[in-house]
């Protein structure tokens, strides 16, 4: 087993041409527009190929690979601990998340997730929700950005900054973290971060109610979202979107639930899902709803770490983070498939180890923006030029993770 | 005259242009919490004065495929059509450009020739975003000016008058136009002045017609949250996507001087025009400690400060609005127009006309 068969279609570099569109073959009124790669509303470098009937749109192609990183030729290169700061780089708006999910995985493998101290668990726990709310706030505000307005969208930059200076406060950085290591933590956590913690919690709680009126609750907003791209929970479930976008369409389904992986259920909170309140099931406006509770759910995670972190699991001067850290890190030969729940949906990492070698013969990624963006030609047919803004928005999609 | 209203005119629009663009700033940061330009200047003053020479230093691309003509022109021609809207309006009592009879539906008429340039702008640059802000902005435009118009009619039926410098001379205290308190033949208060005379106030009905006037006037310069023509969130940047240097500078300062005439058209419709706020009450002559002699200097100056304060007040609206409402969508707008602006504005005319029929002649 050591050369892994890829198989693919002989056409696939045919079919992934430049333009999908022949501009020749158009009918009477169409157009073909290409908006992006460099787009003001493309949130990263997405190139959609749209055809368009004036303001209509007929057709949408997204074209990717203009952030191609070779995340996963990479990964095949380096031992298992080294992977971590790239895994840091495919979601670059929730590191620690992807983190958290690739460490998972590892552990597993080596069979040493139950010899992890709780303590470790409830940090990684803590940072993960820390970071979920820092990657909601950029998704909500840069949502307003898309639908027209400003300020929502400086308002969530100030309080992420505040996550951010939080983080980099643990790790050392501001958004690449390396922080969650196989078998343990980096650095415990820093002495008064409980405290420092716990007064952005109070402070963030009247901001997210501010948030609200001038987002969710926006008349304009909820005309330009509810009963916007509109994705049946069949459609959802057959193309195999995940996170907010599924839970949006109605289906009551995270893995912090269904897998209850980490201590995650020991800890109490709520899984929203869209109920169409102000349009269709499933449309823009549930979408962002449901992110904008989770924000509120995240909070809820993080009180209770927190509380946790105070009392049964309190820092002790001998507590060692890298204790269980294995020197090398090599597992059986074997085939593993890990997921967890990112902000933006199901990450997961699928690992094919030789046994003799602390390098993987493959890590495959298995990303959820890039399911998640699968779906939007098939919700944006015949939407007007500014819908197509906003379902993109609504997937909430980060092109570090698509192209990896 | 002619002259020196042209001068001044030319000079109030251009420093009007670079402070309103720091307040623009400045009240954007205060709107999102966060601090604005500061480092030009004290408190960042000068910042637009930086950036205009930024802006004419920059190089001036015409793309080789734009049509050159329309692409040269274009930008002269929306100035220059907003920039005529400019010359009926009376900057104080005595001081017009052209004390036109029918000065308001001039100025609705030439400012309306800036959709042309707008056309010229879409389709001169060749490129498929400009076209689209030019579609959009025509659409908008020539839709908005039809409930425009027809609240400038709900207003004409009382006033009697299309020529501005008449109209604000009614609105204040030397004048022979009869006023009663909020339009009901009973207390007279033509000597009280001050807001009691405001056309708003004395003619209640005009209170609705100011807020429509005030969102279709948003919508005639296509500001937020109108501002699908140049929607950075679809369009780039819209009809002017290809333009840099000093022409970019022509279409942005056009932008800004379409802001202030409806703002201060506002003002001489509704709000008084020049005259004090402040009423004349039994003997505490409020009005006329804040108005000056009429003729003199003093009378002048004030004008100024009236005109001025109530004019930025409205941009200060204006402002806020943007940094404060997402952007409709196409057609929710043409639907806002259409269906709600136009029948609303008709029913105002009508229900003007019935007001000054029987309770005022």
């Amino acid at each position: 087993m050591s050369t892994v068969q890829y198989q693919y279609d002989p056409q696939h570099l045919k079919k992934s041409g430049e333009d999908f569109f022949d501009p020749t073959m158009l009918k009477k009124h169409e157009m073909v527009l290409n908006i992006g790669p460099q787009h003001p509303s493309t949130h990263g470098v997405l190139r959609l190929e749209v055809m368009t009937d004036g303001e209509i749109i007929r057709e949408v192609v997204p074209h990717l690979g203009y952030l191609h990183r070779c995340f996963e030729k990479h990964a095949e290169a380096l031992p298992y601990n080294q992977i971590i700061p790239f895994v840091d780089r495919l979601d670059y708006m929730a590191a620690m998340n992807s983190e958290h999910a690739y460490v998972m995985g590892l552990e597993r493998m080596l069979g040493i997730e139950n010899d992890i101290p709780k303590r470790i668990e409830y940090i990684r726990v803590l940072v993960a929700e820390l970071n979920r709310l820092a990657s909601h706030f950029v998704a909500i505000g840069t949502y307003g950005l898309d639908i027209g307005s400003f300020t929502p969208f400086l308002w969530m930059m100030r309080d992420r900054e505040y996550i951010n200076r939080l983080l980099e406060w643990v790790s050392g950085a501001r958004m690449l973290y390396n922080y969650i290591w196989v078998g343990g933590l980096f650095y415990d956590l820093p002495v008064g971060f409980e405290e420092q913690c716990q007064s952005f919690i109070t402070y963030l709680k009247p901001k997210m109610k501010e948030m609200q009126h001038l987002i969710t609750e926006n008349k304009i907003f909820i005309e330009r979202t509810a009963g916007i791209g509109v994705l049946p929970l069949d459609l959802a479930v057959n193309y195999g979107v995940s996170g907010p976008v599924l839970r949006g369409s109605g289906l009551r389904f995270d893995l912090r639930k269904v897998d209850a992986y980490s201590v995650y259920p020991e800890l109490e909170f709520d899984i929203p899902v869209g109920k169409g309140e102000m349009g269709k099931l499933g449309d823009c406006w549930d979408r962002t709803q449901v992110r904008v509770l989770e924000c509120d759910e995240s909070i809820k995670i993080i009180e209770q770490c927190l509380k946790q972190l105070t009392t049964d699991h309190k820092r002790t001067r001998d507590f060692n983070p890298q204790k269980v850290v294995p020197k090398k890190i090599r597992p059986k030969a074997m085939d593993f498939y890990v997921r967890a729940e990112n902000p933006k949906g199901e990450l997961g990492f699928f690992f094919r180890s030789s046994g003799n070698t602390d390098v993987p013969l493959r890590c495959k990624v298995r990303s959820c923006c890039f399911v998640n963006l699968s779906v939007l030609p098939a919700i944006s047919k015949n939407v007007m030029l500014s819908d197509l803004v906003a379902i993109l928005g609504s997937l909430d999609i980060v092109m570090g993770e698509i192209d990896r | 005259m002619f002259i020196w209203s042209f001068i001044v005119t030319l000079v109030v629009i251009l420093t009007y242009a670079i402070f309103v663009v720091y307040a623009e700033r400045k009240a954007a940061a205060f709107v999102q919490d966060r601090l604005g330009p500061v480092e030009v200047g004290p408190k960042g003053i000068l910042q637009t004065v930086a950036d205009l020479i930024k802006l004419l230093q920059k190089e001036d691309i015409v793309p080789t495929a734009s049509d050159k003509i329309l692409f040269r022109l274009a930008p002269w021609l929306i100035f220059t059509a907003i920039f005529w809207g400019f010359t009926a309006l009376p900057w104080v009592p005595g001081l017009v450009g052209s004390n036109l009879p029918s000065g308001i539906f001039m100025i609705f008429a030439v400012v309306s020739l800036d959709v042309i340039g707008l056309f010229m702008v879409g389709w001169g640059a060749n490129n498929k975003y400009a076209l689209f802000g030019a579609v959009r902005s025509i659409a908008q435009i020539i839709s908005y000016e039809i409930p425009l118009g027809l609240c400038l009619l709900a207003v004409v039926t009382f006033t009697g008058t299309l020529n501005l410098q008449e109209i604000a001379q009614q609105q204040s205290i030397d004048t022979t136009f009869h006023s009663s308190l909020f339009g009901i033949p009973g207390i007279d208060v033509s000597a009280w002045g001050g807001v009691f005379t405001w056309n708003i106030i004395r003619f209640p009905v005009l209170l609705p017609v100011a807020a429509l006037f005030f969102i279709a006037t948003l919508a005639e310069c296509n500001r937020a949250p109108f501002d699908i023509p140049e929607a950075e969130s679809e369009l780039v940047a819209g009809f002017h996507t290809e333009y840099s240097g000093f022409r970019f500078g022509m279409l942005f300062l056009s932008e800004y001087a379409m802001m202030l005439l409806v703002a201060i058209l506002l003002v001489f419709l509704f709000l008084g025009a020049w005259s004090s706020p402040l009423p004349n009450i039994a003997g505490v002559k409020l009005y006329d400690w804040t108005s000056g002699t009429t003729g003199q200097l003093s009378s002048y100056v004030w004008s100024i400060v009236w005109l001025g304060g109530k004019t930025i007040a409205v941009i200060f609206w204006q402002i806020m609005l943007r940094w404060t409402f997402p952007r409709l969508r196409v057609d929710q707008l043409m639907h806002l127009c259409w269906k709600l602006f136009l029948p609303l504005s008709m029913l105002l005319v009508l229900v003007s006309a019935i007001w000054k029929w029987f309770l005022i002649s």
